[in-house]
C-alpha cells in the first residue's frame, strides 16, 4: 500500500501522512437523457489537523464531493470511478470509494472516523427525538457505551460546545433551541466519537453573521484541542479567507484551482477564482455607478415619511417605534439579523400587515400626501400600484403554472390598464428593460435560472411604473456571479425610472455597494441611521460595531479575531413594563 | 395537558345533546312514522289494519305526542335509567339489541384493522424505499386493483368460489349448529374458521388505500436532511428507517383513529349484508328504513359518542407521540 502511495508523492505530503487522499473521483447521476457527472475527475488530499475549504457556486459539485466521501450521495447518484483513501491513525488504510454504500465497513467509518454537519441544523435534527437521544445514539453505536455512560458523555459534549445547562439541554428538542444552539448540538453530535475528519457542508450559511463567527471560532478551537482535520464546504469567500489552510475552487464539477489559501487570495491564476475573489472585494466599497452619480438632493421633501411605526405579533414587538424617511431617488438600506424586524418593516410599508400604531406619510405623484397606515379600499389599491415589492426566493415567488408573460403582465391586467396586443408589447418592452430575451415570454418559470427569475420578479415590480420598490433580500438567494448583475440592473433601473428603493438585507457588503443611507435594526428598533459609508465602515452604535466586527474579512492575512465582540444589550432602567418585555422576548 | 383533556371532555356533553337531538329530528323528518311503515308491511301480506288499531298502536308507542316530548322522554330514560327505549320492530330493549351485536362487530373490525395495518404498513414502507423498483410497481398494480374492485363484488365472487369450488358454507359468522348455542371453545373455533373471509374482503380495499398513503408519507420523509444525518452517523439502513422517517410518517395514521371508531358501527354495511354477518351495520340500516327511531337514535348517539371519543384519543396520542404538538 505504502509503495503505491509513494509513487505519486505530493509536495505537501512530505511533512506527514495525509489523512484523506482523493484521486480522480467521478460521481455521476444517471438521468433519462444520459449521465450527468456532478463531480468530474477531481483529486485532493487533507492532512491531519488542517482545514481544506471547498468553495464554489450552486451546482459546482462541492456538496456531492463531500457526500461521496461518506457514500451518502442522494439516489440515484453513485461513485463511478476514482479512489478515496482514508489513512487511519492505527496505520490501516481503506478505499472508501470501493465500499458498498450499505456495507458494515462504510458504516463503521461514518460518524466514527469521519463525521458530518449540514447546512440546516433545524431540519438536520429529528423533530421528534430529543437532542440527547440523537447524541447518545452515536456513542452507543460506535463506542458501545451503556445508556448512563453515553448520557454523561453527551452532556460533556454539549458543555464542550458551550451549551448552557447541558443536563437539561439533553432532554430538549431541536425546535426548542435557537439556530446557533442547534448547530452547536450538531457539532457535538459529530464530535461524539472524536473523528479524525469533520466534513462541514455550509454549516453557517443559515445563521446570522454574529452566530456564524461564534460557530467558526468553536470549530477552530475544537480543531486545535482534538487535532482533527476539517473539510469545509462554503460559497462564502470571506469565510474561506478566515479559516482555510488550503482551498479547492470548484465549478461545474471540476477543480478550477487548488492551493494554499494565501496563494488563492493573493496570486490567483484561474479567471473563475479571480471572479469569485473580485466579487467579495467589490462589496468592500460602493458601486462605481453610484460613485459616479451626482449627490442626492437631501433637502427634497421625502417621498415616504415613517413616524413611530409599531407592529406587534402577540407579545412580541416586531416593530418598536420606528421612524425613518425615504427621499425621492434614494436607496435606503435596512440591515439587521434574523428577527430584527426588517422584513416586518418592508411588509408594513406594503400594508401586507396592518401596523399597530404610527404613521406612514406617502407623497403621491400629484403631490398629495396620504397616510399608508390608514388607507383602505380603493385608495389603498391606488397607492399600492406605486409601491411594489421584489422578494427573496426567486423560485417560490413566481407561480409555476403561469408563463413569464402572464407573470409580468398580470399587474396590468388586474388593474385593467392594458390587454391583448398592447399588453404583449408592454411585456416585451419590460423584459428588454430587465435584460431578458422577450422571445422566452411564453415559457414557464422553471425554464429560467435563479438570476433570470429574479429579473422576472423585477420586471413584474416595475410593470406599473411604481415610485417605491421594497426589495426584501432580493439578491440573497443568488450566486455571487449573478448577484452583481442583478444589483447593477436595479441601480440602472433606478436611474432610468427615478425609483426610490427600500433595500432590506442581512448582508452589509451588499448594503454598502448599493445604498445611499442605511438604517440598522435590532429587536424591532431602529438603532442607527446614517450615510451608508459611515454606518458600514465607522458606525456609532455598539450593536452596529459588533455586527461589522463579525463579518469575515476576505483576506487570509487579516485573521485577527480579537477585534470581534458580541453586542450585549445594556440593561435598561428598572422599569416594570420594560422588564416584562425583555423576558418575553427571550 | 390535563386541563386540555378535561376541557375537551366537558365540551363533549353539549355536543352529544345537540347531535342526539338533531339525529332524533332527522329520523322523524320523512313523512309517516313506524306505524305507517308497519301497516304498509302488513298490507303487503294482505292484512288490513283499521284506523283504530293504528291509533292504538301510536298511543302505545307514544307516537301521538309531540316530537320534543318524545325526545325528552327518551333522553331522560337514558340519563336516569340507562334505558335507550324499546325497539318497535323487535319489541326488545334497544340496549340489549345493540350490545349483542357490538361484540361481534368489534371482533370483526379489530381483526380487519390489524390485518390491514400488518399488511399495508410494511408494504407501504417497502414501496417508498424501493421506489420505481419491480416490487413497487407490482404492489402499485395490486393497490389500484384493490381500490377499484367494489368490496361487495369481491364478497360475492369469493363466496361463489368458496361454496362451489370448496363446498364450504360461508354465510354468517357461525355454522347453523352454533348460531344460538352458548359460548364455548368449539364455538370460538367455528367463529375463527369463518372470520377469515369477511376479514380478507374488508382488508383488501382498506389495505390498498393505506399502502398508497403510507408510501406517500414515507416519500415525503425520506429525502429530509435528518435522514441523511442519521445515515452519516453510521446507522444501518433498517435501523434508521424505523427510528426516524417511519416514526414521523406514522403520525397521520394516529389522526385516523378519529374515524376508525365510528366506522365500527356504520362501516362495511354492504359487505355485512352480502355475507349475512350479524354485525351492527345491517341492524342500523334496517332500523333507519323502518323508522324504528329509538333503535336508530341509539345507534346515531353511539356513533357520535365514538367520533368524539375517537378524536379525543387521537389528539392525546398525537401529543404523546409528537413533542412539537405537546410543547408548543
Amino acid at each position: 500500500m505504502t509503495d503505491i502511495l509513494s509513487i505519486t508523492p505530493r509536495p505537501s505530503m512530505a511533512a506527514g501522512k495525509t489523512l484523506l487522499d482523493v484521486k480522480n473521483l467521478v460521481t455521476e447521476f444517471p438521468l433519462r437523457t444520459g449521465i450527468f457527472k456532478a463531480v468530474n475527475d477531481i483529486s485532493f488530499s487533507i492532512e491531519p489537523g488542517k482545514t481544506l475549504c471547498v468553495v464554489g457556486e450552486s451546482g459546482s459539485g462541492k456538496s456531492v464531493t463531500a457526500r461521496s466521501i461518506l457514500q451518502i450521495i442522494d439516489s440515484p447518484g453513485r461513485i463511478a470511478s476514482g479512489s478515496i483513501i482514508l489513512n487511519r491513525q492505527d496505520g490501516t488504510s481503506v478505499d472508501l470509494a470501493r465500499l458498498d454504500p450499505r456495507s458494515k465497513a462504510i458504516r463503521a467509518v461514518r460518524g466514527r472516523d469521519i463525521a458530518m454537519i449540514f447546512q440546516e441544523p433545524m431540519s438536520s435534527l429529528s423533530p421528534v427525538h430529543t437532542v440527547g437521544d440523537q447524541i447518545t445514539e452515536v456513542l452507543r453505536l460506535h463506542l458501545n457505551m451503556s445508556k448512563a455512560q453515553a448520557r454523561k458523555e453527551a452532556a460533556e459534549l454539549l458543555r464542550q460546545v458551550e451549551i448552557p445547562n447541558p443536563e437539561q439541554a439533553l432532554d430538549r428538542y431541536a425546535f426548542q433551541y435557537s439556530g446557533g444552539m442547534r448547530q452547536r448540538a450538531m457539532i457535538a453530535m459529530a464530535l461524539a466519537c472524536k473523528p479524525q475528519l469533520l466534513i462541514a457542508d455550509e454549516p453557517t450559511t443559515a445563521l446570522d453573521v454574529t452566530t456564524q463567527a461564534e460557530i467558526l471560532d468553536l470549530i477552530k478551537r475544537l480543531q486545535q484541542t482534538t487535532g482533527m482535520a476539517v473539510l469545509f464546504i462554503t460559497h462564502d469567500m470571506g469565510v474561506v479567507a478566515q479559516i482555510a489552510d488550503d482551498v479547492l475552487v470548484m465549478h461545474h464539477g471540476v477543480i478550477k484551482e487548488y492551493g494554499p489559501v494565501d496563494q488563492i487570495f493573493h496570486t490567483p491564476k484561474d479567471p473563475y477564482t479571480k471572479m469569485l475573489i473580485g466579487s467579495v472585494l467589490k462589496l468592500e466599497q460602493k458601486a462605481e455607478i453610484r460613485l459616479a452619480r451626482p449627490p442626492l438632493d437631501t433637502t427634497a421633501e421625502p417621498i415616504l415619511d415613517i413616524r413611530n411605526l409599531s407592529m406587534h405579533f402577540g407579545e412580541m414587538k416586531a416593530l418598536n417605534d420606528v421612524s425613518i424617511a425615504l427621499l425621492p431617488g434614494e436607496t435606503l438600506g435596512i440591515v439587521g439579523e434574523s428577527g430584527s424586524g426588517k422584513t416586518t418593516l418592508g411588509r408594513s410599508i406594503m400594508r401586507l400587515y396592518d401596523p399597530a400604531s404610527g404613521e406612514m406619510h406617502y407623497r403621491r405623484a400629484d403631490g398629495r400626501v396620504v397616510d399608508l397606515a390608514r388607507l383602505e379600499g380603493r385608495e389603498l389599491k391606488a397607492a399600492r400600484r406605486e409601491l411594489r415589492m421584489v422578494f427573496q426566493d426567486p423560485f417560490g415567488s413566481l407561480n409555476p403554472r403561469m408563463t413569464v408573460a402572464q407573470v409580468i403582465g398580470e399587474p396590468l391586467l388586474v388593474n385593467g390598464l392594458s390587454k391583448g396586443k398592447e399588453l404583449d408589447e408592454r411585456v416585451c418592452h419590460l423584459m428588454d428593460q430587465v435584460g431578458l430575451d422577450p422571445a422566452g415570454r411564453e415559457r414557464y418559470p422553471h425554464a429560467f435560472s435563479g438570476g433570470q427569475r429574479q429579473r422576472i420578479g423585477i420586471a413584474r415590480a416595475i410593470t406599473l411604473n411604481p415610485r417605491i420598490i421594497v426589495a426584501d433580500e432580493a439578491t440573497s438567494a443568488l450566486d455571487v456571479s449573478v448577484r452583481f448583475q442583478v444589483l447593477d440592473l436595479l441601480m440602472r433601473l433606478q436611474d432610468e425610472l427615478k425609483l426610490a428603493y427600500i433595500f432590506i438585507s442581512h448582508d452589509i457588503g451588499v448594503i454598502r455597494y448599493m445604498c445611499d443611507r442605511v438604517g440598522v435594526m435590532y429587536r424591532g428598533r431602529l438603532v442607527e441611521v446614517g450615510e451608508a459609508d459611515k454606518v458600514c465602515n465607522n458606525p456609532d452604535h455598539p450593536y452596529t460595531q459588533a455586527l461589522i466586527s463579525a463579518i469575515p474579512r476576505p483576506d487570509p492575512r487579516d485573521r485577527d479575531r480579537s477585534k470581534r465582540f458580541r453586542y450585549i444589550e445594556p440593561s435598561p432602567h428598572i422599569d416594570p413594563s420594560n422588564v416584562k418585555n425583555r423576558s418575553s422576548a427571550r | 395537558m390535563l386541563k386540555f383533556i378535561i376541557k375537551r371532555l366537558l365540551w363533549m356533553i353539549p355536543s352529544l345533546f345537540a347531535v342526539s337531538f338533531l339525529a332524533f329530528v332527522l329520523i322523524q323528518l320523512p313523512p309517516g312514522d313506524f306505524v305507517t311503515t308497519y301497516i304498509a308491511t302488513l298490507a303487503s301480506s294482505n292484512e288490513v289494519v283499521d284506523q283504530n288499531t293504528a291509533a292504538a298502536l301510536r298511543e302505545r308507542f307514544g307516537l301521538d305526542q309531540s316530537m320534543l316530548v318524545q325526545y325528552l322522554k327518551w333522553i331522560w330514560g337514558i340519563l336516569s335509567r340507562g334505558d335507550f327505549g324499546i325497539s318497535f320492530e323487535w319489541q326488545q330493549p334497544v340496549s340489549g339489541l345493540i350490545w349483542e351485536r357490538m361484540a361481534l362487530t368489534l371482533v370483526l373490525a379489530l381483526a380487519s384493522l390489524i390485518a390491514t395495518w400488518a399488511i399495508a404498513l410494511p408494504i407501504g414502507v417497502y414501496s417508498a424505499v424501493k421506489k420505481y423498483s419491480i416490487g413497487d410497481y407490482a404492489f402499485t398494480a395490486f393497490t389500484f386493483f384493490g381500490l377499484s374492485i367494489p368490496s361487495f363484488l369481491l364478497a360475492l365472487v369469493l363466496m361463489y368460489i368458496a361454496a362451489v369450488e370448496f363446498g364450504a358454507d360461508v354465510g354468517g359468522l357461525f355454522s347453523p349448529e352454533f348460531e344460538t348455542a352458548p359460548w364455548s371453545i368449539a364455538k370460538m373455533l367455528d367463529l375463527l374458521s369463518r372470520l377469515w373471509l369477511p376479514v380478507a374482503i374488508l382488508a383488501v380495499s382498506s389495505t390498498a388505500s393505506l399502502i398508497r398513503v403510507m408510501r406517500a408519507n414515507m416519500l415525503d420523509e425520506l429525502p429530509k436532511p435528518y435522514v441523511t444525518t442519521a445515515r452519516a452517523k453510521g446507522l444501518s439502513e433498517f435501523r434508521l428507517l424505523i427510528k426516524y422517517p417511519l416514526r414521523i410518517a406514522l403520525n397521520p395514521f394516529i389522526s385516523t383513529i378519529a374515524w376508525l371508531l365510528p366506522n365500527l358501527i356504520s362501516g362495511s354495511v354492504v359487505v355485512a349484508i352480502v355475507l349475512n354477518l350479524p354485525t351492527a351495520a345491517p341492524l342500523l340500516l334496517q332500523a333507519l328504513m323502518a323508522q324504528d327511531m329509538y333503535l336508530a337514535g341509539a345507534f346515531v348517539l353511539l356513533i357520535c359518542a365514538l367520533t368524539l371519543i375517537g378524536s379525543l384519543i387521537s389528539d392525546i396520542l398525537l401529543a404523546l407521540v409528537d413533542p412539537r404538538i405537546r410543547l408548543e
